[in-house]
């Protein structure tokens, strides 16, 4: 008890330096955390993505399209159990800068396979009957004030023109993996305006997602699906929605790799600042300590109690940190929620906060403890008697 | 109390050299001499004599060269630094010049630390450093941390930590250097007064007369050996 209220003492000797100490630990554990969050964040559609799901496109690129009665030679493969056409429609709402994913998929399969998405009885009911309507996400309907009845207006990027639509169902996630910033129109309303503004284009679609009786099977139904199309004009690549969403995000891998990088590197920095302040706490306590040992405490206890500070100050600032980093993450989360619709701080994340605070304060603290603990007695008072 | 046979501390033939990049200074050449259970002995000397380190070899805070220093019967010298760090807990009470207290705790924590090391419970403990902190005249002052009290209320303080794991020895080492006259003579009624009645054996090393003159017997240290010019005061 003496020696917990020695090593808490301990701390109000130095009040702005170990203050500073405790601040520096505690940004650098809440920029470690979002940093974190940020790449969390980046293969947040991955985690999200269905092991059940397979994802078809045209294997030369993404960019070319399927013939749309592929969808019936797929679904003949064994094992399939649904199969869906989706094509990225790119549409601008008024500027780019308010960017959001909208697709044009058959609705008739599409939320069968995509159980996660919530949406009334009522309101998807309305969504099948109206042709030009369309389903967004709840965290967009929110960012624009949109309601069901709404009329949205997108600029066609890919496919020209503007194409009016009208919000007839708001969809929930399921979990907070789900992301809720989407817009989902009627593929039909996409190929039949088609048909009259530029009939070449018709019938095609940029994928097909696929559902699939077991995970277990997914590589041989890949195969089994790939191999009808072979050495056709439009050849496909089927894979997992994992691989397909890992296609995507493995084109930026040497950003995240870069923000990976940063995080360790604010650990390092942190680190020395830390070791810094131990070190000059325990060399001006040295004369303190050769008293101590005098009185009879062995090298083990002033260890004891330069880890013990040490430690606490690592403690007190990754709490603060982490703390922290809930509101930190929330505000930057709605701040750049149209590149990351999932910006949520796991428990990984905070427990990789408290493992690198408790590494730091060890770290920090050792050196300084190993010296404490082998002063010499009758040298440490001769420099201050 | 032990009859003169059975010396409280003897030293005998201790040599101590200290090495300084290539020179080596002999500090002590082959010093031996007894003190008695319950002796009050001032050190003196010139600075530089060794009588610090003298008085660090008999506390068991430094190690000889050679010689043997028998306290209680147990040669010191021959035990490890842990036996060494436990028999310091128990048997030696350290007073320092510069009092050596821990500035961040109050003058009862301060007191009662040293009693970490022993088996007291936390409540006994406070009781302990609660006595020895109103046998110095402190016990109006234990809240108080080191910094608000004055030079002579710290070494008073330093002095119940001393005796508060009830040693048979004292060591101190110019505990009024750095006193005023009037301070000093308080702390050095206290020692005096703890010799007389608690029967401690002392072992003070000083340059002041004045401090001298309260000891029972005066011994000098010259250039590493023990003068003949021993004073016998009081007894
Ligand atoms: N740890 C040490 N390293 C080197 N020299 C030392 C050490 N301790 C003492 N000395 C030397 O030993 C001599 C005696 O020192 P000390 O015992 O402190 O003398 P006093 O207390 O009588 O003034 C001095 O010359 C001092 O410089
Ligand atoms: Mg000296």
């Amino acid at each position: 008890m003496l020696t917990f209220i020695f090593i808490l003492k301990n701390l109000s000797r130095h009040r702005l330096r170990n203050a500073l100490t405790i601040l520096g630990i505690a940004m650098s554990v809440l920029s470690f955390g979002l940093l974190r969050t940020t790449v969390d964040a980046w293969y947040a559609g991955v985690e999200a993505s269905s092991s059940t799901r397979l994802v078809t496109r045209n294997a030369i690129s993404l960019i070319f399209p399927l013939p749309i009665h592929y969808a019936e030679q797929i679904r003949g493969v064994e094992g399939v159990t649904t199969v869906c056409a989706g094509s990225w429609f790119g549409g601008v709402y008024i500027d780019e800068k308010n960017f959001f994913p909208n697709f044009a998929v058959d609705t008739r399969t599409y939320f069968d396979l995509y159980p996660e998405l919530r949406l009334a009885e009522n309101q998807k009911a309305d969504f099948l009957h109206d042709r030009k309507g369309c389903v967004i996400g709840a965290k967009l309907a929110e960012r624009f004030g949109w309601k069901v009845g709404d009329q949205v207006t997108l600029k066609g990027t890919i496919y020209p023109g503007n194409w009016d639509m009208t919000v007839r169902a708001i969809y929930h996630g399921r979990d907070t993996h789900v992301d809720e910033t989407q817009l989902l129109f009627h593929w039909d309303y996409l190929n039949e305006t088609l048909k009259k503004t530029s009939p070449s284009r018709a019938d095609q679609t940029g994928f097909f997602i696929i559902g699939i009786d077991s995970g277990d099977h997914a590589a041989e139904i890949s195969r089994a699906v790939d191999q009808r199309f072979a050495n056709s004009l439009a050849e496909t690549l089927t894979e997992t929605e994992k691989a397909f969403q890992m296609s995507f995000i493995s084109m930026s891998g040497a950003i995240v790799t870069a923000i990976q990088l940063v995080s360790s590197l604010v650990v390092l920095i942190i680190l020395a600042v830390a070791a810094n302040t131990m070190a000059m706490s325990a060399r001006e306590r040295m004369g303190e300590f050769a008293a101590l040992k005098a009185l009879g405490f062995g090298g083990g206890y002033l260890a004891l109690l330069i880890m013990g500070e040490s430690l606490a100050i690592a403690g007190i600032g990754s709490a603060l940190g982490c703390a922290l980093t809930f509101p930190a993450a929330a505000a930057f989360g709605s701040a750049v929620s149209q590149f990351f619709p999932i910006f949520q701080v796991s428990h990984t994340t905070v427990l990789l906060q408290g493992i690198a605070a408790l590494a730091v304060g060890v770290a920090a603290g050792i050196a300084p403890a190993l010296r404490a603990s082998h002063v010499g007695i009758a040298q440490a008072m001769r420099r201050i008697g | 109390m032990n009859g003169p046979a059975s010396p409280a501390i003897e030293l005998r033939d201790v040599s101590k050299s200290y090495t300084r990049g290539q020179q080596t200074v002999a500090v002590l050449q082959g010093v031996s001499f007894r003190i008695e259970p319950g002796e009050f002995l001032a050190l003196m000397g010139p600075s530089g004599s060794g009588k610090s380190t003298l008085l660090n070899l008999i506390a068991g805070i430094d190690r000889v060269d050679s010689g043997a220093i028998l306290v209680g019967g147990t040669d010191i010298t021959t035990l490890t630094e842990g036996e060494l760090a436990y028999w310091r807990s128990r048997s030696v009470g350290f007073i320092f010049q510069f009092y050596n207290l821990i500035p961040v705790l109050n003058a009862l924590e301060n007191v009662e630390l040293p009693l970490l090391l022993s088996p007291l419970s936390r409540r006994e403990r406070r009781e302990h450093a609660r006595a020895a902190l109103a046998l110095v005249g402190l016990a109006d002052r234990m809240d108080h941390r080191p910094g608000e009290l004055s030079g002579g209320q710290q070494q008073r303080t330093a002095i119940a930590r001393a005796i508060v794991t009830d040693p048979d020895i004292l060591v101190a080492d110019e505990p009024t250097g750095d006193l005023d006259r009037s301070s000093a003579k308080d702390i050095l009624d206290l020692m005096a007064g703890l010799n007389e009645s608690l029967g401690k054996t002392i072992v003070m090393v000083t340059h002041d007369p004045r401090a001298a003159e309260r000891a029972h017997l005066v011994r000098s240290l010259e250039k590493g050996l023990l003068t003949n010019a021993d004073l016998h005061l009081h007894s």
